[in-house]
């Protein structure tokens, strides 16, 4: 091979690697774009009902867990219900319109990024993964003094010989 | 040492002497003023904190009429396993957080039918036993299971002297969202917490009024003008298994 042969050879190296760099330049867009989910690499991640979450989706995305621990204690311990970082209050706007819950389905908003994190998701071993659906039974207060039921005066008329003996 | 440098040692030391000193004393204003101011705040915190979650000035109570409890009748029973999203057709092994006693005292024949479940200890054994602290009382005197830390050891199960409490066996489903269940964990009445943190009072008391019966009466002991204090005053109650002197939220009427 002489030095003509192998300068025209690099030419032609050099023009199929162009051609070759030219053609991922416009591909890899559209790889990123349609074709990772379509591949299904990246989490599906559906729509939120609600305005905005109750922090910046990057912080959420790190720290939403934190978030939920915190408020788990609060509310087990101190009662403290329907708070800012509620369990309940992130499945009201993220449960999926389709199947109604956070972790039923693959494309649920939890499971979908939990198993694309590959982090196993506890949570809905113990509790609900959809809204709830209607209270059942009226709250009904406790009873006050001030509306004393009809025992009360019962009960008052029967301790009356204990208390003029007193 | 020079007398001079010997001199500004001394000025030195006695410099930071003072400035020591001063510290000691600004520190020592620092945490006794504020020592008591904290301790105010503390204690006047205590309502504002109690808007929102469990008030430390109240105890929750709840007084069982056994005198009106209809023999027969497990209204609070079928509630408490609705609200709570237990079995609704329990089997040997479902929890159980309320269930109702027949007695009979054999000489008279004088039949009684009571509810029993968790009777809400001041001074709880479930609480003492529990290795890890996940069996708690809150502020208002409610004794809960915080599922995240229980182990399900079930030394709580065995504490308790009236049976009060459940283990959970199997892989449960279709929880409610305020009453979060799992296999592995120990579980008991809560005097239905979400409820009561609500404002409300448990399932169970609200189904018997529902039902007519109006032999549970809920409220709060630490406040002299509720319906429960006013009756806990005036009648003879007592709790059960009064000898063990647990202080219970639980008390019944016209046992005995």
């Amino acid at each position: 091979m002489n030095t003509a042969q192998r300068r025209a050879l690099a030419r032609r190296a050099a023009a199929v690697l162009a051609l070759a760099c030219a053609a991922l330049s416009i591909h890899v867009p559209a790889l990123a774009g349609d074709g990772a989910t379509s591949r299904g690499l990246e989490p599906a991640i559906e729509p939120a009902r609600g305005e905005k979450c109750v922090a910046d989706p990057a912080f959420m995305r790190r720290n939403h867990m934190e978030l939920l621990k915190h408020q788990r204690n609060e509310t087990v311990h101190q009662g403290v219900r329907d708070a800012r970082a509620s369990l309940k209050g992130c499945i009201a706007c993220h449960a999926s319109a389709a199947t109604g819950s956070v972790a039923v389905a693959k494309t649920d908003f939890c499971v979908s990024c939990h198993s694309y994190a590959a982090v196993t998701v506890d949570c809905f071993e113990c509790h609900a993964s959809k809204p709830q659906a209607s209270a059942s039974l009226p709250l009904s207060p406790p009873q006050t003094g001030t509306a004393a039921p009809r025992w009360v005066a019962q009960s008052r008329q029967g301790s009356a010989q204990p208390a003029s003996v007193r | 040492m020079t007398p001079d440098r010997d001199t500004g040692a001394r000025q030195a030391l006695s410099g930071r002497r003072a400035f020591l000193g001063l510290a000691a004393t600004a520190v020592g204003g620092v945490l006794i003023a504020p020592g008591i101011h904290l301790m105010e705040i503390a204690q006047a915190a205590v309502p504002g904190a109690s808007a929102a979650g469990a008030n430390p000035r109240v105890h929750w109570g709840l007084l069982i009429d056994t005198t009106k409890c209809a023999t027969g009748c497990d209204d609070c029973v079928s509630a408490c396993n609705t609200e709570n999203g237990l079995d609704p057709r329990p089997s040997p092994t479902s929890a159980q957080w309320i269930r109702k006693v027949e007695i009979k005292e054999i000489k008279t024949g004088r039949a009684q039918s009571l509810p029993v479940m968790c009777q809400h200890c001041a001074e709880p054994p479930c609480v003492d036993v529990c290795p890890t602290g996940a069996s708690f009382k809150r502020a208002d005197g409610i004794v809960l299971v915080d599922r995240h830390t229980c182990i399900g050891c079930r030394y709580c199960v065995m504490a308790c002297p009236y049976k009060a409490r459940s283990f959970v066996h199997e892989p449960l489903t279709g929880q409610k969202p305020d009453v979060p269940r799992g296999k592995g964990c120990v579980e008991g009445c809560t005097l239905c917490v979400h409820r009561v943190d609500k404002g409300g009072s448990p399932a169970c008391v609200a189904a018997c009024a529902k039902a007519g019966h109006h032999a549970m009466l809920f409220g709060d002991l630490n406040d002299p003008a509720s319906a429960i204090s006013i009756r806990v005053r005036e009648l003879a109650t007592s709790p059960l298994r009064a000898d063990l002197k647990l202080g219970t939220g639980v008390r019944y009427q016209g046992l005995g």
